[in-house]
């Protein structure tokens, strides 16, 4: 993120590179240091740096790239030889940010961890899967933890920027990725916190202490979407019978008469009376099953589109590859072409979801071959000369 | 101790959890956010506003605990927007902040008067920051989003669930949380960008590509290799590990996570589950375990069902097996000593709710820590303080407005 954000990021690997690009997948499925997928998309627009920490020599050089460094990134206050409190001693205006499973000081350092225990233990996966509770909560693809912990580092450097900006000041910021989850896991957090109840996993849905009806509907082509918000206003149940009546599927939904109903009322449906007033029950009933009706008969793409054209917000449950082909987010520029000159290809990278006006972001160079940038460090000896 | 935001005042007209968790963070290190709600509406716009969980049995726009909890420490007061007076106060809000930040859908502020055209007129360095489903730009700059669309569009949901059946999705609003967070990013960016050149910015954050961006690999795994990927419940993305899963264990819905990043801690994990057919031949590597998986699986879930999870977990850990228990809210919060040292849930007393805990900021900053000792601002609590105190209205305006509806 600070790279996309224009960041000169060095990232520094032990000589046989970062573990990170034996990470699968690989280009054509040939593991190499410089073919991993999961290296590429969180190291495109960084250079790359080896130094061989275990050495005398090592330490010297990692200790002079950090005296020109705004901000160190690490996963602890230290490595071999080199120490935030020792580098702050020199450089008041340091910025050092640790980032690790359990933060600084933690009795559980050092215990082994994957993305998929973090997210376990720390909130996230308790609130996903299915009503069927004999089959297991789920956890989500795309290292969610390391992306969770990542947006919080990002935050420390540049709330720990802000400071210095203002005060000449550095600090040292300590993210834990536990820490980071149990705050990424929205009501089930504060129910508890507040009334200690638990919220328990629904199928597609949010986590909730009680039941709720559910959202996602089995559209015509097998794929699903999720139906969203029901309406409440007049005109909102006037467009639902006009859409089931060009559909053909008026027939199909004899508790249509309640879409009627409140297409004819004089006020908008009180959302709140759901379960209390039997008229409004009905009519939001109702309102669910003609939308479940329509979006039944419908591929899910086009259910989708449609139904937001006409003012029902939903969505379609795309594969990663359609939502990043969607002609939506292709036209807000989210298709970066990055040449790959070492392979003869130029790939199409995701790009970045906010556009800054005064400071867009440019396309990134290629993620860093191994220790690309290694001139570099031989620059830094020179000027110590 | 001062904040490391305390030089800037936020004229905050966003809500939900994802714009006022973006303000959270900035008032919790010190930001003067000063949320702007509807009077007409009762700030009825935020559906947290409406909505509880709630401590009792009363109700009201004040008493929503979730609302609460995403907006400690800021100043609320109700401008009505529709009203020309209205917008002259909006316009001396905005002419003293540093910062506007709102996440209505595209073009709203716009129709209110207060695109990014206006806002420069106002306060020519002003840094505005939007932030809905598919941003201000593009064909579906009109599609209205909440969390649970946004992970479904951005392939989020499709690749949460068991193979071959419903996606289960992500149970909650995270794409929320992370637009949340971008948004604070963008903001903190663009700060730092004016203190160096004294120029503001608009950033228009579009939350959809946001969630695609939490999917980076996969993209490039279709972009590069032609594949796309499909729900594989708890196995490791792309092959990675095997066994990766979620297992069961004694007990109403009790659950052990599983994950051995290669053979030696297979080997590991087969000793401590004392299972001899685990040890067989056909488990031997990464890619025999991976045609096998459903066996491995299977073998796995049949041991751990007997076993207590925080025990097996325990020893698992102690000889080098990446595991934990799939922890219920009680477990992670309460039980945690680091979370605990690091005071993340603290308490704030709120005039109507009364003394209830909040999630705080996971972040420990050696200089500046971020503080979080105010609860969320009643509807309009704030009036005086920023109309009268801060711009220099008198209590006689304050009382007319409050009586015709201008606040």
């Amino acid at each position: 993120m600070l790279a996309e954000l224009g960041a000169d990021v060095i990232v520094v690997e032990p000589p046989t590179g970062s573990t990170h690009r034996a990470r699968p997948p690989f280009v054509e499925d040939r593991p190499g240091a410089d073919r991993s997928l999961r290296w590429w998309a969180g190291n495109v627009g960084k250079r790359s740096v080896t130094i061989d920490v275990l050495t005398d020599a090592g330490q010297r050089q990692l200790a002079e790239l950090i005296a020109t460094a705004d901000i160190v990134i690490a996963g602890s206050d230290r490595c071999e030889g080199v120490d935030y409190d020792t580098c702050a001693a020199r450089d008041a205006g340091l910025i050092w940010v640790s980032v690790s499973p359990f933060g600084l000081g933690s009795a559980r350092s050092g215990q082994p961890a994957t993305d998929l225990t973090m997210l376990a233990g720390g909130g996230p996966v308790w609130n996903c899967g299915y009503d069927d509770r004999t089959l297991p909560p789920v956890r989500g693809a795309g290292d969610q933890s390391a992306n969770i912990a990542g947006m919080y580092c990002a935050i420390g450097a540049l709330v720990a920027l802000a400071h210095r900006d203002r005060s000449g000041q550095g600090q040292l910021v300590d993210v834990s990725v536990n820490a980071a989850c149990n705050v990424t896991s929205e009501q089930t957090t504060y129910h508890w916190l507040v009334n200690r109840h638990i919220c328990l996993r629904q199928t597609g849905r949010h986590a909730y202490p009680t039941p709720s009806a559910p959202v996602q509907v089995r559209c015509a082509d097998g794929h699903y979407a999720t139906t969203g918000v029901l309406p409440r206003k007049q005109e909102d149940f006037a467009g639902l019978l006009a859409w089931l009546a060009e559909l053909g599927l008026t027939e199909e939904l004899p508790e249509a008469v309640f879409l009627e109903l409140a297409a004819n009322r004089d006020e908008p449906v009180d959302l709140s009376l759901i379960g209390v007033d039997d008229e409004t029950t009905a009519i939001l009933s109702a309102a669910r099953d003609a939308i479940r009706l329509i979006a039944s008969r419908l591929p899910a793409k086009e259910f989708f589109v449609t139904s937001q054209r006409r003012g029902f917000p939903c969505g379609a449950v795309l594969p990663p590859n359609e939502a990043f082909d969607d002609e939506h987010t292709v036209a807000r520029g989210f298709h970066v072409p990055v040449p790959h000159p070492e392979l003869g290809r130029t790939i199409t990278y995701p790009g970045t979801p906010y556009l800054f006006s005064a400071t867009p972001t440019a396309a990134p160079n290629r993620p860093p071959l191994l220790g690309e940038h290694n001139a570099l460090l031989d620059d830094l000896a020179e000027q110590q000369r | 101790m001062t904040g490391a935001l305390s030089h800037v005042r936020v004229c905050d007209l966003s809500g939900q959890l994802a714009g006022a968790g973006a303000t959270k963070i900035l008032a919790a290190f010190g930001a003067e956010v000063i949320r702007v709600e509807d009077p007409v509406t009762r700030g009825l716009w935020d559906a947290l506003r409406g909505t509880g969980p709630y401590v009792d049995d009363r109700r009201g726009v004040n008493l929503g605990a979730g609302f609460n909890n995403h907006n400690v420490g800021k100043y609320g007061v109700t401008i009505n927007m529709r009203t020309p007076e209205g917008k002259d106060l909006l316009r001396e809000l905005i002419s003293i902040s540093d910062v506007v930040t709102e996440n209505f859908a595209a073009g709203v502020l716009e129709k209110r008067g207060f695109g990014y055209t206006e806002l420069r007129k106002i306060k020519p360095d002003i840094i505005y920051v939007s932030n809905c489903g598919f941003g201000h730009t593009g064909p579906y700059r009109d599609f209205k989003t909440w969390g649970p669309i946004v992970q479904a569009v951005s392939g989020l949901t499709y690749t949460a669930g068991l193979p071959d059946t419903e996606p289960a999705g992500w149970g909650f609003s995270y794409m929320d949380h992370m637009s949340a967070l971008y948004m604070t990013t963008a903001v903190l960016a663009a700060l730092h960008h004016r203190d160096r050149t004294g120029e503001g910015q608009h950033v228009d954050l579009a939350t959809v590509p946001a969630g695609i961006a939490m999917l980076s690999t996969e993209v490039l795994e279709w972009t590069v290799n032609g594949r796309t990927v499909t729900a594989g419940g708890n196995r490791a993305d792309f092959g990675e590990m095997a066994p990766h899963g979620i297992y069961p264990c004694a007990g109403e819905d009790r659950w052990i996570a599983v994950a051995c990043r290669d053979d030696r801690e297979f080997g590991v994990l087969v000793k401590v589950l004392n299972e001899p057919e685990l040890s067989s031949d056909r488990f031997a590597t990464l890619e025999q375990r991976l045609d096998a998986a459903d066996d491995l699986d299977a073998l796995i879930g049949a041991v751990t069902a007997t076993r207590d999870a925080a025990a097996l977990a325990d020893d698992l850990i102690a000889a080098g097996v990446p595991a934990s228990v799939v922890k219920s809210p009680p477990e992670r919060i309460d039980d945690d000593p680091d979370l605990d040292a690091m005071g993340l849930f603290p308490s704030v007393t709120h005039p109507d709710i009364g003394e209830v805990r909040v999630e705080g900021i996971p972040l420990r900053c050696s200089q500046t820590p971020w503080r979080i000792t105010t609860a969320a601002p009643r509807l309009g609590q704030h009036n005086r303080e920023v109309l009268v105190d801060l711009l220099g209205h008198t209590e006689a305006e304050l009382d007319d407005w409050a009586q015709r509806g201008v606040i």
